[in-house]
């Protein structure tokens, strides 16, 4: 997978002229993820040994959807019928309809607290999957996060990564991520937004016995 | 007591079936005490944190578990509404959600510890499940029978409770007695205030622990001969109006309701003398039957 397909796809889902901030500062950190770090497998989207991902920020779903569809979870035919009547994709991604859509999203704030139920469960069963939950800087505003930021580290939940998409798109100040999410307990990272290879070295790594962030910084990207 | 035997079955599933956790928030960790030391990756006080009790429920139900979750009323159902709604009804996930504290149960405690709207609110998520049962030995019999069933289901303890236990049955309404004059559809815990009164007024009793699903083809059979029926419900007066009235749709029907009336309560004392005020006591309860069917039918 690399940039000219996906934003090939990209373009097939939204149009040339329609990228949205919010799809533009969310495709790297996916291309990272889906080609670089998570364990899956598109032919079977339910495998056991999967890493789970969970995109909070629903409405980051065009470049999801784009990535998806060059991983092989759907075939590409469906991307141009975007949010259409009798297509699977609507503008946010729902379990039920999207082979590799962990969860249904798009009220904000929710994706966490699910991530956490999700690292719960695969700890139970003694997997070593990891769980990843993707945010935006904006939807950290909402107190249901600030939960679930408060428990994972209490939780010891090593097995949980929240990467952090911060495109300067809060009207509350977030940063300075390390001091606001590392005095919680998390192991924080701030990485270049539009580099893969830094963030596929932060996403890979596992703290010991600490939840980890990684901070996608798109700021710049998002300004110009 | 319906609180201390939900606890206690939940923590007997947690150690019969490993697919089942726990999530509480903050309450009931005594009672809880026995499965949170013998399950302790499988039981999780995740602390006064509802909306993540809920979205961690459905997180572990996203891995095929069964979670339970369990808190005060108003914390469960009003304060995480959206998380019930999205994380559970619209994924169709299963969970058994657990309240303790029915709406006036709490009655020093103020308007913000009281949820008779509880039951109301469910009633708006397709597809979530409500059950209300009237006997400690029934919540048990519900929780074990529902705990594995694939979708977001409501088991609502009170304080109020009937002398004794019925066989009850998911979707199931049961006949208590057959009357001449009309007919009463008795809700848990009100079945033993309506009865008196309503064997007096010689009416069909059924007795209704499942809310939804709804055993309408009963209903329908039960009532054919009148017009009246009456919900008596310990909840918001009317809750059961629209399931009653699909039950009935395409005959002559009339629709009735004695339950707690729709008003913020700013007055305290026990629960037998908030019932007494409210008319939600024996009394209260056969006055109104009087009421309703006091003419011929």
């Amino acid at each position: 997978m690399d940039m000219p397909t996906t934003r090939r796809l990209l373009a097939l889902v939204v149009g040339d002229e329609k990228h949205s901030d919010s799809s533009r500062s969310t495709m790297v950190p996916l291309i990272s993820l889906y080609a670089d770090v998570l364990r899956h497998d598109p032919a079977d989207p339910g495998w056991d040994g999967r890493d789970r991902f969970i995109l909070s920020k629903g409405h980051g779903c065009a470049a999801f959807y784009a990535v998806l569809a060059a991983s092989g979870y759907f075939p590409e035919s469906w991307l141009a019928g975007f949010m259409t009547r009798g297509n699977p994709l609507g503008s946010h991604p729902d379990r039920t309809l999207v082979p590799g859509v962990e969860a249904s999203t798009g009220s904000l704030g929710h994706g966490l607290p699910m991530a956490i139920g999700v690292a719960l469960a695969l700890r139970a069963r003694g997997g070593g999957q990891r769980v990843f939950c993707l945010t935006g800087d904006a939807e950290l505003n909402e107190g249901s996060n600030w939960e679930a930021i408060m428990l994972a580290p209490v939780l010891e939940l090593a097995n949980l990564t929240l990467l952090a998409i911060d495109n300067g798109s809060s009207s509350i100040p977030m940063a300075p991520w390390e001091e606001r999410l590392g005095t919680f307990g998390w192991d924080v990272e701030v990485v270049p937004g539009q580099d893969r290879e830094s963030l596929t070295r932060a996403l890979a790594a596992t703290p010991n016995g600490r939840p980890r962030v990684v901070v996608a910084d798109a700021r710049e990207q998002a300004a110009a | 007591m319906m609180r201390a035997t939900a606890i206690r079955t939940a923590s007997e599933l947690v150690l019969e079936d490993e697919r089942v956790a726990m999530v509480l928030a903050e309450i009931s960790l005594t009672q809880a005490a026995d499965a949170l030391a013998r399950a302790p990756l499988r039981v999780v006080n995740v602390g006064i944190m509802e909306q993540t009790a809920v979205g961690v429920a459905a997180g572990l139900a996203l891995e095929g578990m069964h979670p339970i979750v369990h808190t005060i009323t108003p914390f469960l159902v009003e304060r995480p509404y959206e998380q019930l709604k999205v994380d559970f009804g619209y994924q169709r996930l299963g969970g058994s959600f657990i309240s303790t504290g029915a709406s006036y149960d709490y009655s020093t405690e103020g308007g913000t510890h009281h949820s008779p709207g509880d039951v109301h609110a469910l009633l708006a998520i397709p597809g979530f499940e409500v059950l209300v049962p009237g006997h400690p030995a029934e919540v048990e019999q519900l929780l074990r029978a529902t705990y594995a069933n694939g979708r977001p289901t409501y088991l609502r303890t009170s304080v109020a409770a009937n002398a004794e236990p019925r066989d009850v049955v998911p979707g199931r309404l049961e006949v208590v007695r057959r009357g001449a004059r009309g007919t009463v559809v008795a809700v848990g815990p009100m079945l033993e205030r309506a009865l008196p009164a309503a064997t007096e007024l010689d009416l069909t009793v059924l007795y209704a622990t499942s809310i939804e699903p709804f055993d309408a083809a009963r209903l329908r059979l039960e009532a054919a001969d009148h017009e009246l029926v009456v919900a008596v419900e310990p909840f918001y007066e009317g809750t059961l109006a629209r399931t009653l009235a699909e039950a009935l749709a395409g005959r002559p029907a009339r629709i009735g309701s004695i339950g707690v009336p729709r008003a913020f309560l700013s007055t305290y004392g026990t629960v037998a003398e908030l019932d007494r005020d409210l008319g939600m006591d024996e009394a209260g309860v056969r006055q109104a039957l009087v009421r309703w069917f006091a003419e011929p039918a």
